[in-house]
């Protein structure tokens, strides 16, 4: 108790402070914590695939459709396949896209946000016509579309739902921006001529952050979700990467006599998404942030 | 009302028609070419030529651009260049009373499930029940559906043998048989649905509770049920609505997915088929078509909205 108190006191109003705030209030948060635990279980069984996988994922070398065992934790595929192991090798691929391509998103959808609140007029309009072109679809069926177009495989994919998820980050971006815009310290940055760039990078996008977190967080399982469902779908990254939805799609014609290999892809894919969804909800009221349409 | 109505009309009308255009140039983006699709690659040059010169493909594109916006406004979207060649509209024509089917039900499903639970939670908030709601709309909120859809099929239908596991049958043909078909996707596809709209309920249905004419009832000995589902919950459905025209968006894709899942022939499965087959014109016309449904679907919402909440007036 005591030393709880001691460091609030020693550290000020600084970095490592405000950052040891917000990991307690998830601490505190019960669904946030489970969250968080789950998460990094997923994230370091991804990096060290290798190693804790129990067989080679692409080893046909086991029985068919084998029921789930010591051997086999989760049982074995239509191919004789180590289920389990595919699944962990599965978390890279999944969790490699869901981040990757919310980063891209943001940074596409954040720039062009900012722009358009910043410059206003024509730029604003010609960008916010297209957004709001956008907006008028679910991001999951522009994803489909943008598929349609560009082809299967890993980078298409990751482009595909990448560009699909922009209209959320431009929007959100482009109304903090016209907020802190009518701020007096943007006024003053520019009367002593601080240059446009350095205004809308170094002025405008620290103090837009909150609402961006939130955004980026939500949209990761979002990401995730439009991932298994195209891979699902076959319009994923192709038949040689396992991924949570290719698994679950291959096993689908079995599932009426191995329900292992329909049930568990699904479970990683549900409890990854939820465990995001519930450090969301803990950061949305933490950064204290209003919802939006992102819930779709 | 009328001049709101026209310009969110004409405002529709702009986006289809930024859709179409869209639908037109990205099958010029497309890698390959069609007619090398259509005739498996193995046509030569003369045969590639004539089919060319056949569906237009020699014109300059301004013309062709032209005839697809003249053609589209008569529902004409060209045919299949797979397998039968039928006529892309006969083909959508035949998937859309499926795909509405669905929709309607799911959404049905979906307040099924979404209305008490909310009601619920509001009423019992911060207890028990209410936390496990919660933690069930979350569940729900995170749970891919095409794998719901899967379990679902392991259930009811591979060990309960209580429901056919694909397939659909059309209404005409009896309540019953479709109502069958059609149950496990439905649910399905209402459950996401459901969980948004059971959180809306509550947060909306919390704040009306604590508004002035609730406690003045309240305080007369007044909280029945009647109290709550005839005075609290229709004023708490007001921001439930617009919720609503966003949640369609979860309806389209869970549709797009889920008829995939149990072989239903609806705009879903014609839009991936079509894309899996490089069936072009088909996949113009049904991501045509889908985009119109949602932009209407809206569109109505909207309307919606300004007649169950006098209070709204745009102009």
């Amino acid at each position: 108790m005591t030393a709880v108190t001691e460091s609030n006191e020693i550290a000020t109003s600084s970095g490592p402070r405000k950052r040891a705030l917000w990991i307690r209030h998830l601490m505190r948060d019960k669904r946030a914590f489970v969250g968080v635990v789950i998460l990094t279980i997923f994230v370091v069984s991804a990096i060290l695939a290798p190693l804790i996988a129990p067989h080679d994922p692409n080893a046909m070398a086991f029985s068919m459709m084998e029921a789930p065992s010591w051997v086999h934790p989760l049982g074995t595929d239509d191919l004789g396949r180590d289920l389990l192991s595919r699944l962990i090798y599965g978390t890279q691929v999944s969790l490699f896209i869901g981040i990757s391509t919310v980063a891209l998103a943001m940074v596409i959808g954040v720039t062009l946000g900012i722009l358009a609140g910043y410059y206003g007029g024509f730029l604003d309009t010609i960008i916010m016509r297209y957004i709001d072109l956008q907006w008028a679809f679910p991001n999951f069926i522009v994803a489909v579309y943008l598929v349609a177009i560009l082809g299967q495989g890993l980078w298409n994919v990751i482009a595909a739902v990448s560009l699909a998820f922009i209209d959320d980050f431009a929007r959100v971006a482009r109304g903090m921006v016209l907020t802190i815009k009518q701020e007096q310290y943007i006024d003053a940055a520019r009367t002593v001529g601080v240059s446009n760039w350095r205004i809308m990078w170094r002025h405008i996008l620290p103090n837009a952050t909150a609402p961006l977190i939130v955004q980026g967080t939500v949209s990761i399982s979002f990401a995730i979700l439009a991932e298994a469902a195209l891979s699902f779908l076959g319009l994923g990254v192709g038949v040689d990467t396992p991924t949570w939805g290719l698994i679950l799609a291959d096993g689908r014609t079995f599932i009426s006599r191995a329900w292992w290999i329909g049930v568990f892809p699904g479970l990683f894919i549900m409890l990854t998404v939820l465990s995001i969804n519930f450090v969301g909800d803990a950061l949305r009221d933490y950064l204290d942030v209003r919802e939006s349409k992102d819930d779709v | 009302m009328s001049g709101y109505l026209i310009r969110r009309l004409l405002g529709a009308a702009v986006v289809m028609f930024a859709v179409a255009t869209l639908v037109f140039f990205m099958l010029r983006f497309l890698p390959g070419d069609p007619i090398q699709t259509m005739l498996f690659e193995m046509g030569d040059a003369d045969a590639v030529e004539r089919l060319r010169s056949k569906y237009g493909l020699d014109q300059p594109i301004y013309v062709q651009y032209w005839k697809w916006l003249t053609r589209i406004v008569v529902g004409d979207f060209g045919n299949s260049i797979y397998g039968s060649r039928i006529s892309v509209s006969q083909i959508v024509l035949e998937a859309l009373p499926r795909t509405m089917s669905l929709a309607a039900l799911s959404f049905f499903v979906a307040l099924i499930i979404a209305i008490p639970a909310g009601l619920i939670s509001s009423l019992y908030k911060h207890t028990k029940l209410d936390h496990a709601v919660t933690v069930i709309a979350f569940l729900g909120l995170s749970m891919p559906d095409f794998w719901f859809a899967i379990v679902l099929i392991i259930i009811f239908a591979g060990n309960l043998h209580w429901l056919p596991a694909i397939g659909y049958a059309p209404l005409a043909d009896g309540f019953w048989d479709w109502f069958r078909h059609l149950i496990l996707p439905a649910i399905a596809i209402g459950t996401p649905f459901a969980a948004i709209i059971a959180r809306m309920i509550r947060s909306s249905m919390l704040e009306v509770l604590q508004m002035e004419y609730m406690r003045v009832a309240r305080s007369k000995g007044l909280l029945t049920f009647r109290l709550i589902l005839v005075h609290a919950f229709p004023n708490a459905l007001i921001p439930v609505v617009t919720v609503i025209g966003i949640a369609l968006g979860i309806l389209l894709t869970g549709t797009v997915v889920v008829e995939n899942v149990f072989a239903i022939k609806g705009l879903g499965r014609v839009l991936i088929q079509s894309i899996l087959n490089r069936d072009y014109p088909v996949v113009q016309g049904s991501i045509f078509v889908i985009s119109a449904i949602f932009i209407f679907a809206n569109l109505l919402v909207d309307i919606l909205y300004t007649v169950i909440d006098p209070r709204i007036r745009y102009d």
